[in-house]
């Protein structure tokens, strides 16, 4: 049962993310992202990272993906035609696309090599199935402090360069 | 218990089809969903490992942060984003070729 999930959760995600290499349409590959964020959630939460899950959804899928959509639309060009499948088109060109597919498929085998010819031992004792939050939240405020006040301060400055940065500050256009 | 080789093998896929799309795709927007894509991968690796720590759970720890600092980035990029496309014109990162002139 657990491995016929793993490895549907695993293809979904798989599928879903090819279709955003594949689409030419980029609204079409901001939705498949959302499938391969659902896809890499239910990984974690087999993996046992229960809270992580939940984070993954919130902020992946009810943050940042609208904020993509939102982008992708910002910067949309006004087509005037009727043909509906000649909006939000991104063009490649052949040669980005054998760069891409020889640096992609170059990657994995690399990756994959060295997953196939590496022998992990595990020392500690595996995850049971109690929850992770207790111990999160008990190592984020004791010996993780100093990295959560990084990230507090990190996320305020970017709220505040992203404020600045999509100001207008030209009234006439 | 599925076996953590697995994982690091759907962590790699991720991450090599993530890098493919940054390199092929001609729109802002589309690199940004690749980088998006890689740092997924990249937390699959960190949370298959902190499986087996489960004490300290150093890797889901990590991951955190990893997903802290993509929400920071994806905010600035699509800020810089909006104002290259409000001066360019354009969202292709071939056309932003101002200072090779």
């Amino acid at each position: 049962m657990e491995s016929a999930a793993f490895y549907g959760f695993s293809v979904l995600s798989i599928v879903a993310a090819f279709f955003i290499l594949f689409s030419r349409n980029l609204i079409y590959a901001a939705f498949a992202l959302f499938l391969t964020f659902l896809g890499v959630a239910a990984l974690y939460v087999l993996a046992g990272a229960d809270f992580l899950g939940v984070a993954q959804i919130m902020i992946y899928v009810g943050g940042i993906l609208v904020l993509l959509i939102f982008g992708i639309m910002l910067t949309h060009k006004a087509d005037k035609r009727d043909d509906p499948s000649a909006h939000n088109k991104v063009e490649i060109l052949v040669k980005r696309e054998i760069w891409g597919f020889l640096l992609g498929t170059g990657f994995f085998v690399f990756l994959s090599q060295i997953i196939f010819s590496s022998e992990f031992k595990m020392a500690g004792n595996s995850i049971n199935s109690k929850s992770t939050i207790k111990t999160i939240g008990v190592e984020l405020m004791t010996s993780h402090l100093l990295p959560f006040e990084i990230a507090a301060i990190l996320l305020l400055v970017a709220l505040i360069g992203a404020a600045y940065l999509a100001l207008n500050r030209n009234p006439a256009s | 218990m599925i076996p953590i080789q697995h994982y690091l093998l759907v962590g790699a896929a991720l991450f090599s089809i993530g890098l493919a799309i940054a390199v092929t795709k001609r729109h802002f927007i589309g690199i940004l969903l690749g980088i998006e894509l890689m740092l997924n991968a990249v937390n699959i690796n960190l949370v298959a490992f902190s499986r087996h720590d489960p004490e300290k759970l150093s890797g889901q720890l990590f991951s955190l942060f990893v997903i802290v600092v993509a929400a920071a980035e994806v905010t600035v990029a699509l800020g810089i984003i909006l104002r290259v496309y409000g001066r360019f014109k354009t969202v292709d990162p071939d056309d932003v070729s101002e200072l090779k002139k």
